[in-house]
């Protein structure tokens, strides 16, 4: 309920130059999560963004 | 001459359990795991989560075990307390739930005018007589109900019905692929959650009424909680548990949650060919459609180190994969590598996750 993922090393992925994915380790797996609002993950990546507690890296 | 069933009017002869995996046959991911109470997260049998508020001291061990009721089910799920917790803090709980899209729950009619009530049964034995709480907590609309059961050392079925809620007439499920509804055990809770008194009826969310009255499955190492047989329908009466082909079971399991390998297992896996020394292009297909775009774990045939591809080849490994044009039905590339061989065949396993 009130248990928060712990999300570290966020990272935007691109391809063909567009952000498509965030790479993350979420409760210490490793993750590729898609840029859909109705992933849970990348749900709480955002939630955790606008918490300002998470950043998300830019694409190498 | 036909013979009506008893609860006809309300719920189908088939298709009736609203629940996914109530017989806990399928375990993608695991059969056992131990050292669980730190933080949320899907274990073993499909669709069912153990959910956590403020971290409880408490742990236990959950496995899909081949103890269930005769003529029901063979599997349970077996919750074990390994470390107990006897100093209970305000915030801490511990829930056993299955979280449901509400796009599967518009039979409910729930939050507007003719809603039904809703009836959840199950068998359920522990390793002594203990009080829990069975709770419908409706995401949409931030209401809840909870009703207590008893358990037994004994298989027990028990069978609860929850009052229809109308709430104000204009507040059904919403008709998507997001949550709506959860089915919890509640099995341990701080004073946060049992200061109240629990609510006859559907009622918006007050904590301190969710959990009154229960008792804590971490009170000792001893207790041992199981349960198998879940069923949820629409109108007042428990029907006999709805029994289910395991290839349906399964394919509505991966819906949610998807891996080509059974657990600890790498010996399925796909191909794909390298374009540039960054990425591999393939056709990493899911077995069923997804709920939602789902969250991809790569891993190496080779060793399973998450995050690894490997060279198909020589079994040369590449760190650093991330998927990426993930859909509904399938993924496209691995990325995010620097030291690929351009046209030489590469090979992964994956895990898919969509849950709620």
């Amino acid at each position: 309920m009130d248990n928060v993922m712990i999300i570290t090393n966020a990272k935007y992925i691109q391809f063909d130059s567009v952000n498509c994915t965030v790479q993350a380790t979420i409760d210490g797996q490793y993750i590729s999560a898609p840029m859909d609002p109705a992933n849970r993950h990348y749900a709480e990546i955002l939630r955790q963004v606008d918490a300002g507690t998470l950043t998300i890296a830019d694409a190498d | 001459m036909t013979k009506a069933r008893t609860n006809a009017s309300a719920s189908p002869a088939v298709g009736r359990n609203i629940i996914i995996n109530g017989a806990m046959n399928v375990a993608q991911r695991s059969a056992s795991v131990t050292g669980i109470g730190a933080a949320d997260g899907y274990f073993t049998c499909d669709r069912w989560e153990i959910d956590v508020a403020a971290t409880s001291a408490g742990r236990l061990t959950m496995t899909q075990t081949a103890d269930g009721p005769n003529g029901i089910s063979a599997n349970c799920i077996k919750l074990d307390c390994t470390t107990a917790d006897t100093s209970i803090a305000a915030g801490e709980s511990l829930r056993l739930i299955q979280k449901l899209e509400g796009q599967n729950l518009q039979r409910i009619g729930k939050g507007v005018a003719g809603a039904k009530q809703i009836t959840v049964s199950f068998y359920v034995k522990a390793s002594g007589a203990f009080t829990f709480g069975c709770e419908l907590f409706d995401n949409d609309n931030s209401r809840q109900i909870t009703k207590l059961f008893d358990t037994t050392t004994d298989w027990v079925r028990q069978e609860l019905t929850f009052p229809a809620d109308e709430d104000d007439g204009s507040s059904p499920f919403a008709d998507d692929n997001g949550l709506s509804l959860q089915l919890a055990f509640f099995l341990h809770a701080g004073s946060n959650f049992t200061s109240g008194t629990l609510e006859t009826t559907f009622a918006n969310n007050t904590s301190a009424n969710r959990a009154a009255g229960i008792d804590s499955f971490f009170s000792s190492d001893d207790n041992n909680f199981f349960l198998t047989g879940v069923q949820m329908e629409v109108g007042p009466v428990a029907t006999e548990f709805e029994q289910e082909d395991i290839g349906v079971t399964l394919a509505k399991c991966q819906r949610y949650y998807y891996r080509p390998t059974t657990a600890g297992d790498l010996t399925g896996n796909t191909l794909g060919q390298a374009f540039s020394a960054a990425g591999v292009v393939g056709s990493f297909v899911y077995k069923e459609t997804m709920r939602a775009a789902p969250t991809i774990s790569l891993f190496s045939i080779g060793n399973g180190t998450a995050g690894q591809i490997r060279k198909t080849s020589d079994g040369a490994t590449t760190s650093s994969a991330a998927a990426a044009n993930i859909g509904l039905n399938s993924f496209g590339f691995a990325t995010g590598m620097s030291s690929l061989t351009t046209g030489d065949a590469y090979d992964l396993t994956f895990t898919a996750d969509a849950e709620l």
